[in-house]
């Protein structure tokens, strides 16, 4: 079946089934890999985009459940993204780095509705993204000097 | 590092820039894979470290990186040598070529043992060294000046008297055709600059991880690239009985089905038709030789049969007698289940075999291994196959195995199409968690006497599958049918007791089981921890106090005890209000880590770590925030899978599948967590694996302390 759909700025058009999760067209048909595959069933969100600025699990949203416009991690952008990938690499939060994606899509939708979460903000936020290499303290402080960040 | 542009690899990267680099002798035709010399191999700098003409510095790195932090840690050990500009300063990944790149404790080249550091610190620091001298002749000879005048610093050379200066740059070409110098004198530890040193944002692949740029094995592609999955037996040791494609040959983007030897491949155009067709397969599986227990029934012959001595691994005195002649006799056993690694990027790999070579592209942890794995499925030398190590998404010791069994699945999947089909393999979650290579189920039986104050008689008896008995391992591993990985951390405390015993029963079943971060010293941490914590309470000692005072022959363990006391102010287990305090001390991969744990229990019955304190020794800290992030890590993948994970069987099939059920630690879980570094001028030691052990018995010991029993099975909440 053939879709359109608006992707980091630009529409574009897939022909596949439209059970297809979204996380498949991503990385399969469109090639932004940055998104990654952890479970396929919304447990771990290092798959997390935003929809419309919403942070979505794109591995459990077939595509044609998609309504917004779609942002990647090849994409986001904005004083946010900037503040939160700054931050990210001021604390070296990365160690395999493959959830990486999905907690900087969490933490700049988290700032883009809330600019001075405190630490229970961040925990209902960010509980849904996985790390397996455990670098949560980093996380939790990048978050918290990312949003010192935009303050100043 | 990060890209890894499939049109311009790695390889044709460096024949084009061959001018540039100093002296490079990297085997650009094809990598060798021998078996290692014994002792340390002659260094070549230019096999590890690489000059642009634009004064970058690319330091070539013969581990993996997949979160332990040996980019940067290998390359800062050269740039500190070779007084390289941090921010000129690149890593990227060593080909397989066990001749150059062997890790000089394990004969191999493989990363594991937590030893990354530790071999390489000699070796990088004189390959940056080499590299530094070469670089200084080439200018000393243009400038017409002695080399010992010319000063190195953050990568500019200069002659003070002349007023030159220069990058690294202009004198790769020159310094490439200059001989190696027989010897090289390394810097005096007071001088190190970057070595030692804390800097924001050191780490050479945080930008690339936190931009979605980074390339791992799962984002591999190619022109016409075909996703492979493939259905295994449900029960291990099963095999395939028969099967019938034709439902799945229907599904959109499937394009073959092919048996290869751990089941049925699914080719597919992408990973959701893959994933739809390898569930429209039908598949019989013959169970006549697979495991059919259930995790209680090896449970309960583990208890019983722990009940007689095994094996002994180390005895001194008699514990037996010494537990008989009297005094407060206590007991325990202690359960550990199977445990998945579940790293967050599942298992997978890429490959082109065209007939003649081979060219896969994945996270080797095992390097040598699985070029000679994949050489040999497909019937070629092992220099046709070339394997380019990418970032992998975590591995806590899942992408080495002494089988490369991946790696032959790799090559037998390319094997099974026609030749040049570029193919990736990957592992759902579930192939992952249902995958087998387990922390061996274990069991701990424990006995000890307590005389006078004092600990008078240890008994130990462990059993559990070895993963090195049976495996291409063994005979370096457990000779004599001992293998000590079992009892690594039992057999051997820290703590004096004349009269002890450690043995131990070795298990079987079809169940593979693999080292998993720290190997023995997951349950042997936790069984020992525990136990002396209980036998120094029945004593009536503070379990700080308690511990020093039998350390007298374990004087690094004991520094980090008093650390950490000091770090969290211990006084005591406390537990008044509702928190108490436990530690734990364990030494492991030749580090030394002590942990206080601050518990409460919620309404649930369930801990709470609220903090955690730990002490480090683990020789010189070369980069100090690596090792605090290590430790960080290490103790949150520590407490997770103490308080809730197990892969249980039921009549031989795993019973949890994902996340959902094989539970993960959440930030919201994760305590916060301080760290000292205890200075050290001893060699470099480990740090990716020593922060796991000592957490779960602290918090147990804590548990303790609050009138809850020290859990006797893992993990610590259950379903």
């Amino acid at each position: 079946m053939a879709f359109i759909l608006k992707v980091n700025g630009t529409e574009r058009n897939v022909d596949v089934d439209e059970d297809t999760p979204l996380l498949w067209v991503l990385r399969d048909d469109l090639g932004l890999t940055g998104t990654k595959f952890g479970c396929g069933v919304a447990m771990c969100g290092a798959c997390t985009v935003h929809m419309d600025g919403q942070p979505l699990r794109a591995c459990a949203m077939p595509v044609s459940g998609v309504t917004g416009e779609i942002t990647t991690i090849e994409a986001v952008d904005g004083r946010e993204a900037r503040a939160v990938q700054d931050a990210w690499i001021a604390h070296d939060v990365p160690q395999c780095g493959y959830c990486q994606s999905g907690q900087v899509m969490s933490a700049v939708a988290l700032l883009r509705e809330n600019p001075k979460p405190n630490d229970r903000d961040i925990d209902l936020a960010m509980n849904g993204n996985l790390c397996r290499c455990a670098t949560y303290v980093r996380i939790r402080a990048a978050i918290h000097s990312a949003a010192s960040a935009l303050e100043a | 590092m990060g890209s890894h542009d499939l049109r311009l690899s790695r390889r044709d990267a460096l024949k084009g820039a061959g001018a540039l680099v100093i002296g490079l002798s990297l085997p650009i035709a094809g990598a060798k894979a021998q078996q290692a010399p014994k002792g340390p191999p002659p260094i070549h700098p230019n096999a590890f470290v690489r000059i642009g003409a634009d004064d970058s510095v690319t330091v070539i790195v013969k581990h993996i990186e997949f979160g332990q932090g040996p980019y940067t840690g290998l390359a800062t050990l050269a740039a500190e040598e070779l007084d390289a500009d941090w921010s000129k300063v690149r890593a990227e990944s060593a080909p397989a070529n066990a001749k150059l790149y062997a890790n000089l404790q394990l004969g191999a080249q493989l990363t594991g043992g937590s030893s990354a550091i530790a071999n390489s610190y000699d070796q990088m620091r004189r390959a940056g060294a080499m590299a530094r001298a070469l670089l200084v002749e080439a200018a000393a000879t243009e400038w017409k000046v002695p080399p010992a005048e010319i000063d190195v610093k953050k990568g500019v050379m200069s002659h003070a008297a002349s007023g030159r200066s220069s990058g690294f740059g202009p004198f790769a070409a020159a310094a490439a055709k200059l001989p190696m110098p027989r010897q090289v004198k390394l810097k005096d530890p007071s001088a190190f600059t970057l070595i030692g040193t804390d800097q924001a944002g050191r780490k050479l692949d945080s930008a690339d991880k936190v931009t979605g740029r980074a390339k791992f094995t799962i984002d591999q592609n190619a022109p016409d690239m075909l996703t492979v999955l493939v259905a295994r037996s449900p029960r291990f040791g099963g095999s395939v009985k028969s099967f019938d494609a034709a439902e799945a040959l229907k599904i959109k983007g499937v394009v073959a089905v092919k048996q290869v030897s751990s089941g049925i491949a699914v080719y597919a155009r992408g990973m959701w038709p893959a994933i739809k067709g390898r569930k429209a397969l039908r598949v019989e599986w013959d169970d006549s030789a697979a495991e059919m227990r259930g995790s209680e029934d090896m449970i309960a012959a583990y208890l019983e049969q722990t009940r007689k001595p095994g094996a002994v691994h180390r005895k001194a005195g008699n514990a037996d007698a010494a537990i008989a002649a009297g005094g407060t006799v206590i007991e325990a056993d202690y359960v550990f289940p199977y445990l998945a690694h579940a790293p967050m990027e599942p298992l997978d790999g890429f490959i082109i075999w065209d007939g003649t070579t081979a060219r896969a592209r994945f996270g080797s942890q095992g390097q040598t291994f699985d070029q000679g794995a994949i050489a040999k499925v497909l019937g070629i030398a092992t220099d046709k196959v070339d394997i380019e190590t990418l970032y992998a998404g975590g591995s806590f010791g899942r992408r080495a195995t002494p089988t490369s069994h991946l790696a032959v699945e790799l090559a037998e999947v390319a094997r099974a199409m026609p030749p040049g089909t570029p193919v990736k393999l990957v592992w759902t979650r579930e192939d992952d968690i249902h995958g087998g290579y387990y922390r061996p189920l274990i069991v701990h039986r424990l006995r000890g006497a307590v005389k006078d104050g004092k600990i008078s008689g240890w008994s130990n008896t462990i059993m559990g599958q070895s993963f090195m008995i049976g495996s291409p391992f063994e005979a370096m591993a457990a000779p004599n049918g001992i293998d000590a990985s079992m009892s690594e951390g039992a057999s051997q405390l820290l703590y004096e007791i004349a009269d002890f015993q450690c043995d131990a029963h070795v298990a079987k079943s079809p169940v593979p089981t693999l080292w998993w971060r720290s190997v023995g010293h997951t349950h042997t941490g936790y069984a020992v921890e525990c136990f002396v914590d209980q036998l120094l309470i029945a004593a009536g000692k503070d379990p700080v106090a308690g511990r020093l005072a039998m350390m007298g022959k374990s004087p690094r363990a004991a520094a980090v005890l008093k650390a950490v006391a000091e770090l969290a102010r211990w006084k005591g287990p406390g537990g008044a209000n509702g928190r108490a305090r436990g530690v734990a001390v364990v030494e492991s991969f030749n580090s030394f880590v002590a942990q206080i744990a601050e518990v409460s229990i919620d309404d649930n019955g369930e801990p709470k770590v609220h903090k955690v304190w730990a002490a480090v020794d683990c020789g010189v800290a070369v980069n100090p925030d690596v090792i605090r992030a290590q430790l960080e890590g290490g103790i949150g993948y520590a407490l997770g899978h103490a308080l809730y994970a197990e892969v249980p069987l039921a009549e031989g099939l795993p019973t949890v599948s994902n996340f959902n059920d094989y539970r993960s630690l959440r930030i919201n879980e994760m305590p916060e967590i301080e760290v000292a570094i205890v200075k050290s001028a001893e060699p470099p030691t480990g740090i990716g694996e020593p922060g796991v052990p000592p957490l779960a018995p602290a918090v147990a010991n804590a548990m303790a302390a609050l009138g809850h029993k020290r859990p006797s099975r893992l993990p610590m909440v259950r379903a």
